[in-house]
């Protein structure tokens, strides 16, 4: 198999984008990622694009043809990846497998999502298909609902604390304040977050991503080729992918999700590193107890101990181990099917040194936590520089 | 330019505070309150409807005009809760008026800004000498669907115009200017008993787009600037848009005082600019200027600039002013103001 190496990234500013479309936002993206790689179109031989719920949302499917119609793309072949909020992820580890094969060579990874042009029940109906539909949504249980329970076992067995859930939302608007692709580029503080309007109890609005449009994409080739394109490869050490149970009833625990737990020591014995060694990590808040959840899971921190380590400010920009640098979907926002891929975009600028005001010093590792559903797929990838 | 003649405004007597809705709906009264920026709004009696609020006002205005309403040439009411959905406001309004049979009249409809269109109508006809006399009102009995945020302002009340020439005027219209696009930012579909709206895409896309592009499109067009103007009016759909936008455009925020009635009334929709300009008008002084911005959704602004003449303070006596009907009030429960407004299913 054939070393990966990311050699373009590019993403739209992240919000409620109502002077864009799906398909001005997906080739808005494209086009800034094959900018940066210096590419151009024929040199590309394949897509991957994920998205959640196109045609929900905005009434369309069949989003690769699209992509390859409006970017000026084919006749290469572009394939739509799903994954639920993973979706992303599972688009750029079908990019790494293809180019690692040798099948292809330079492959161009996005992610997109249209979500505002429906209300918030609507847009919640549809993200409520990321869990069991049998079992969950149609008893009433959306999203926000299975997460305050586990924020709510989580508390009961650890003391996790309505301030640490919200200190992880505060730290996420410090870091999106920085980012200029972000949602809310503004500081919100202990109180107002803690004061804010309840959602599912002990939810509040601050502690959840809001719904967003927007896209990323980067390009991918063979890491021996990548030093043609730009000085600054980022070899991707390890892409491993999980699954676990759909409906968070039927898992063992609430307080962790096995397939990230799964994943991510794979991808650590695979590129022979230890969590310790990560620098930065974008993980999936899609609301605060999943920052807290992941941080445990990825192993930055024992059981019980994420809550503590983010109101302690170890996970700043400056703590011990920067998690969501770019604002996370807290204050980026989560376009889901997005997400993944802009995930990848802001570990790449902090290996590459490019990530401005937000910038974490001496990065030499990154990684990548993507989560669909409640948990019932995770994807880690893993980040060194290649260069 | 064609001026105004007279004018009248008038608010229903019944309130309904922002905490006793708040209440029924598990919200807290003090996000409201600060959110919104609406201690309290005006509800119709159960006998008062567009028609009858815009009658009230316009019985007012006739007589500050000091005219015979067999003078009037055209009546034109902006509402978007006429009464009937075919049959005519405006023709009850000019029976009840004593204003029939010699006149044009026809009803518009445009969010929250067909009043200010009626007002150009009518500019339009005096200044090209089709009429001697027109009456623009703005009348609403708004709805808002229980629970949902425009529950808090939708309100109800009436102003009216009587538009003629400059020189029998106590204030002059000294130009217009108008801003439009197809936004679909609040709607109500046919026999829908309440709006629907697109949530904060009510607000840059629409609010302050078409408010700016009309605001500023009229400063331009005049070649005038801000410091000129005493008194300054934005619509009100809350009372937070009006001050948000005034920064955006440089107003400093005591030019808009006289004319904030949202945070005692709520949103009165086709009355809302019409009834601050009542009430910038029952305090100006000959040779102040005003400058109105209205805005309706779906979208559109219409921008006014207005010098006060030395008719307005003998005029003005001759009829009540705007606080004598927002001081004159009666707070009612949940459950009555939902019976007035026919919330209960099965009515």
């Amino acid at each position: 198999m054939r070393k990966v190496a990311i050699i373009g990234a590019g993403m739209t500013r992240f919000g409620e984008r109502w002077d864009k479309g799906f398909r001005d936002l997906v080739t808005e993206a494209g086009t800034q990622a094959i900018t940066d790689a210096k590419l151009s179109g024929e040199e590309i031989s394949a897509g991957y694009v994920g998205t959640m719920a196109s045609g929900s949302l905005v009434g369309q499917e069949h989003a690769g043809a699209l992509i390859a119609d409006y970017m000026g793309l084919d006749p290469i072949p572009i394939t739509r990846v799903e994954g639920a909020c993973a979706s992303g992820s599972l688009a750029l580890r079908q990019g790494v497998l293809a180019v690692a094969s040798g099948l292809h060579d330079i492959v161009v990874v996005g992610g997109v999502e249209k979500m505002t042009d429906l209300d918030t029940a609507a847009v919640s109906q549809i993200l409520g298909g990321a869990g069991d539909q049998e079992w969950e949504l149609f008893m009433g249980a959306t999203f926000p609902a299975l997460y305050a329970f586990m924020a709510r076992r989580h508390m009961h067995e650890y003391g996790t604390t309505e301030e640490m859930l919200a200190s992880v939302a505060v730290k996420n608007h410090q870091n999106g304040a920085k980012n200029k692709y972000a949602q809310f580029q503004r500081e919100i503080t202990m109180e107002q977050a803690l004061n804010a309007k309840m959602v599912a109890d002990p939810l509040k609005i601050l502690d959840c991503s809001p719904i967003t449009d927007g896209a990323a994409a980067v390009v991918l080739a063979p890491l021996d080729m990548a030093t043609s394109y730009t000085d600054k490869p980022i070899d991707i050490v390890a892409s491993e992918q999980a699954s676990g149970t759909l409906a968070l009833h039927d898992r063992e625990s609430l307080t962790s999700i096995d397939a990230a737990k799964i994943a991510s020591q794979r991808a650590y014995k695979k590129a022979g590193i230890a969590p310790q060694d990560v620098d930065v990590a974008e993980v999936h808040d899609c609301f605060t107890i999943a920052e807290v959840v992941a941080t445990e899971d990825l192993g930055f921190f024992a059981p019980g101990k994420g809550g503590p380590a983010a109101l302690e400010g170890k996970t700043k920009l400056d703590g011990e181990i920067a998690v969501n640098t770019s604002g996370g979907l807290k204050a980026t926002g989560h376009p889901v099917g997005a997400t993944g891929v802009k995930q990848v975009c802001e570990v790449t600028w902090q290996l590459r040194g490019d990530a401005g005001e937000r910038q974490v010093k001496n990065v030499e590792t990154g990684l990548t936590h993507n989560v669909g559903g409640s948990g019932a797929t995770a994807v880690i990838h893993l980040y060194k520089r290649g260069y | 330019m064609a001026g105004i003649v007279g004018y009248g405004a008038y608010v229903p007597k019944y309130r309904i505070k922002s905490e006793t809705i708040a209440e029924v709906w598990g919200e807290d009264p003090n996000r409201i309150q600060k959110g919104l920026g609406i201690m309290e709004k005006s509800v119709p009696a159960i006998d008062e409807d567009s028609a009858t609020l815009a009658v009230e006002s316009a019985r007012i205005a006739v007589k500050r005009a000091g005219i015979s309403p067999t003078e009037i040439g055209a009546v034109y009411v902006g509402s978007e809760s006429h009464p009937y959905a075919v049959k005519p406001t405006a023709t009850m309004v000019a029976q009840a008026l004593g204003a029939i049979p010699n006149l044009t009249a026809a009803d518009l409809e445009f969010a929250c800004k067909a009043g200010t269109a009626a007002m150009q109508m009518c500019m339009g006809m005096v200044d090209s000498g089709m009429i001697n006399y027109g009456l623009a009102i703005g009348a609403d009995t708004a709805q808002g669907r229980p629970g949902d945020a425009l529950e808090y302002s939708a309100a109800a009340g009436a102003a009216s115009y009587i538009i003629g020439k400059n020189d029998e005027s106590l204030a002059i219209f000294e130009d217009t200017f108008s801003y439009t696009t197809d936004t679909p930012d609040f709607w109500r579909r046919a026999k829908a008993d309440f709006p629907s709206h697109g949530g904060r895409f009510t607000g840059e896309p629409a609010y302050f787009k078409h408010v700016q592009g009309a605001f500023n499109g009229l400063m331009e067009k005049m070649g005038e600037k801000i410091e000129n103007y005493d008194y300054v009016i934005f619509h009100q759909p809350n009372a937070k848009f009006p001050y948000a936008v005034a920064k955006k455009l440089g107003v400093p925020k005591e030019k808009l005082t006289a004319g904030m009635l949202c945070p005692m009334i709520g949103n009165t929709y086709s009355g809302n600019a019409p009834l601050a300009l009542a009430n910038v008008l029952d305090e100006a002084k000959p040779g102040e200027r005003i400058f109105v911005t209205s805005f309706g959704s779906g979208a559109g602004s219409d921008a006014f600039s207005i010098k006060v003449t030395d008719k307005i303070e003998e005029k003005r006596k001759s009829g009540y002013l705007l606080s004598h009907f927002i001081e004159d009030k009666e707070y009612l429960s949940y459950a009555i103001y939902a019976k007035l407004r026919k919330k209960y299913k099965g009515m």
